[in-house]
């Protein structure tokens, strides 16, 4: 398969058996092959100038011309050596600083050597690559605030999560890489499904899979007022649409998975653009594994299939909401586009007492706004609103200084710790009370000056 | 209830953390008899603090009460008794991301100091992962190794007390991890390469000046480390508050009895000192920084083995 990316193509299929971490140069064939370690000798003492007072910018110091470079590229020249070859035929080169030769020479290097690295992916990797590549799809959401988040939410093995985001699942995958396959997430999803295209891309083995559960935001206020049924599945409309389809006449169809790549990324939610573009509409629920149909009397076993996978899919929703029921999770994760307010105001009734939790939103003001209503409601204490600052540096010897600053581009959050919600006059004996007390997110409490 | 798992009633011998307000909190060690004195007055540990739920409100003697809340880490980092300059929550979450660790991984550290990064690692590193801590000074070691096992996690953790500058750190090859945090951070890179695993570890140098930050990227090109990667991250808090702006007399223009352009919306005095009640503010909600910030902490370097 061919990858395309920043204007390079390769294969990788001579990468397959390598270790992780070896850097491969691409060669004019698209075919990777090891990049040999080459001495970076500096016997030759370097001309060099003192400074750039004498150095005119015209544009005119380098005497090959695009095409020269072009023939030399189509040689199949190795990059080092087409380097080579433009600092021979820079007029201006030995006259540069060392520093600004070595800028040069690491500008050119990066042009026209095609070297990369096949790296493991991990929370790093993959929240720094989305913020520099695609951050619309992620909110914003900078690696550091991320980073805090999941310190700041006590995230670890063993945690009964709730995460609610809209972040394509980077948050999620962060979330599970901290609790490598121990404990449980029930992820709170828009719409009419989750969207965990990042997901995928961590590399879990399945097993991370088997405690991840998934709740449709749409059924969050019937579950806290008791009302919650099974009844219309936020999938199924659309589920009955595709059986009425399929009985009348033949169509060739595709349940694919949902687990997408990077490369075939779509926006989110997938399933509604999807349901508009193609009539033999997908159903995109986690859950489907990807299977193919055959045209005319397999339909009715495909009805049948659809119908077992709402059975499936019905059981899952249950247990889901059996989990929520418990009111005992160990923290709360918020980062996605709605309004944060009402979101923490439901979801944190899932939460037991004297746990962390931890909200997202990419403006500030927002949460200006749940800090109030928090306050309000009570049973919360230790309410933060922070931001990250981060900076990253240059560490040459005798150039060292700050690269860039990228303060105010990373999001905001708002902490806290939840608490026992109770009348203010609770004494120690009325724990009962507290167990069996039923928290509405509608009850207006008068939060203490304390917290 | 643990450090590295939560619990849901207090019970004796736990560690927990009492709250009093804002930014005013404490660590108390639960056991039968005890008792803890507070501004609110006394906690008697068997009757007030024994079998309730955390995040439980406790009433003290003198009538004030407060909550009682699981230890965690960043709890901890807030509450421990320092012996040194600690590392903060913010430094450790971008370690903690940057060092990629996670369940299972074997870290590194050095210098131990008052555990406030070694409770954070080894709470990501639970339960399977290891933390062998290496501090120089005698008394700091024990204590260290006294609270880990207070807390319930010395089975994760192994303190050496050695100069890891001369004798690393007593494992070789493999650790996914080294973080330093000493004087002198170039003397032990070498150190910190033959603990890390063959390829992919990562390692980290915390230090607050640029003259260690620049000889410790030296020493880690030259044993060979890449991704070399220098960054330092602050944070900036927010109260929010309700403010009152007053808006100022421009007075009237003659005949012209309408406010001109900037309608207040809320012509409600908040007490402020003003002689003439026809003035009217506008209240608004903002986010407004503490008047001090943290500048620097230090300085954090990463880079990758390869």
């Amino acid at each position: 398969r061919k990858i395309i990316f920043e204007k390079q193509w390769f294969y990788l299929d001579n990468a397959i058996g390598h270790i992780y971490g070896t850097t491969f140069e691409v060669t004019s064939g698209g075919n990777l092959q090891l990049k040999q370690e080459t001495e970076e000798t500096a016997t030759e003492t370097k001309e060099a100038g003192t400074d750039n007072r004498n150095i005119v910018d015209d544009g005119k110091s380098q005497k090959l011309t695009h095409d020269d470079i072009k023939a030399l590229k189509d040689k199949g020249i190795k990059g080092q050596e087409i380097v080579q070859q433009l600092i021979e035929n820079s007029t201006t080169f030995r006259d540069k600083t060392e520093f600004s030769q070595d800028k040069y020479i690491k500008k050119k290097k990066k042009k026209y050597e095609a070297v990369i690295t096949i790296v493991r992916p991990s929370t790093r990797i993959l929240s720094t690559m989305y913020y520099a590549r695609e951050p619309g799809k992620i909110n914003h959401l900078r690696y550091d605030t991320l980073a805090q988040m999941l310190t700041l939410g006590n995230i670890h093995a063993g945690n009964k999560m709730i995460v609610m985001e809209t972040c394509a699942g980077l948050v999620l995958g962060a979330v599970m890489e901290r609790m490598g396959g121990y404990g449980s997430i029930i992820q709170m999803y828009p719409g009419g499904g989750p969207v965990r295209a990042a997901t995928s891309c961590f590399g879990f083995p399945k097993t991370f899979f088997d405690n991840l559960h998934e709740f449709p935001l749409s059924k969050v206020d019937s579950l806290l007022s008791g009302t919650f049924s099974t009844e219309s599945l936020p999938s199924e409309t659309e589920d009955n649409a595709l059986v009425e389809e399929e009985s009348n006449g033949s169509i060739d169809e595709k349940q694919p998975s949902v687990q997408e790549t990077e490369e075939e990324s779509t926006t989110e939610p997938a399933m509604e653009r999807n349901q508009i573009e193609e009539p033999e509409a997908m159903d995109m629920n986690a859950e489907d594994t990807g299977f193919k149909e055959k045209q005319g009397k397999e339909n009715n076993e495909n009805v049948r299939e659809k119908q077992r996978k709402q059975q499936e899919r019905r059981k899952k929703l249950v247990e889901a909401a059996a989990l929520l029921r418990e009111k005992n999770a160990d923290g709360l994760i918020v980062a996605s586009k709605f309004h944060p307010t009402p979101l923490l105001l439901s979801l944190l009734e899932f939460v037991a007492p004297s746990r962390p939790f931890v909200v997202y939103c990419q403006y500030k003001e927002p949460l200006l706004e749940c800090y109030t209503k928090l306050r309000e409601r009570g049973g919360v204490i230790n309410l933060k609103l922070s931001e990250t600052w981060l900076r990253s540096y240059q560490v040459l010897p005798d150039r060292s200084h700050p690269k860039l600053t990228m303060s105010g581009g990373g999001g905001y959050l708002l902490s806290g710790i939840t608490v026992v919600s109770g009348k203010s006059n609770s004494d120690s004996s009325s724990l009962e009370e507290l167990k069996t007390e039923e928290p509405s997110s509608k009850k207006r409490k008068v939060q203490d000056l304390h917290c | 209830m643990s450090f590295i798992e939560y619990g849901d009633t207090i019970k004796d011998g736990d560690t927990a953390i009492v709250f009093l307000g804002h930014e005013s909190m404490f660590p108390v060690k639960v056991q039968h008899g005890s008792v803890t004195q507070t501004k609110y007055g006394v906690i008697r540990h068997s009757t007030d603090l024994i079998g309730k739920k955390y995040g439980s409100k406790v009433t003290c003697s003198k009538g004030g009460w407060v909550f009682i809340l699981h230890p965690t880490p960043e709890l901890w980092t807030v509450n421990l008794p320092h012996r040194t300059q600690i590392l903060y929550s913010t430094d450790i979450s971008i370690i903690t991301m940057m060092l990629e660790l996670k369940p299972g991984s074997i870290v590194c550290e050095s210098g131990t100091g008052s555990g406030s990064l070694s409770h954070a690692l080894i709470r990501t590193v639970a339960p399977t992962g290891h933390l062998y801590t290496v501090e120089f000074h005698q008394q700091r070691a024990e204590k260290a190794r006294e609270e880990f096992r207070e807390h319930g996690v010395e089975h994760l953790v192994t303190v050496t007390n050695q100069d890891v500058c001369k004798n690393g750190f007593g494992v070789c090859s493999i650790a996914d991890a080294v973080f330093l945090d000493i004087p002198s951070p170039w003397e032990a890179i070498g150190h910190a390469k033959a603990a890390l695993k063959v390829e992919g570890g990562r390692i980290c140098s915390f230090s607050p000046c640029i003259e260690q930050v620049q000889r410790t990227c030296l020493a880690m090109e030259e044993h060979g480390f890449t991704e070399i990667n220098t960054l330092e991250i602050l944070l900036r808090v927010y109260n929010v508050r309700t403010i009152s702006l007053q808006i100022p007399d421009l007075g009237k223009a003659s005949g012209d009895n309408s406010n001109i352009g900037f309608d207040s919306s809320n012509p409600t005095n908040q007490g402020s000192p003003c002689a003439n009640p026809q003035q009217g503010t506008v209240q608004f909600k903002s986010g407004v920084p503490l008047r001090e910030m943290v500048g620097h902490t230090g300085y954090l370097t990463f880079a990758t083995k390869s």
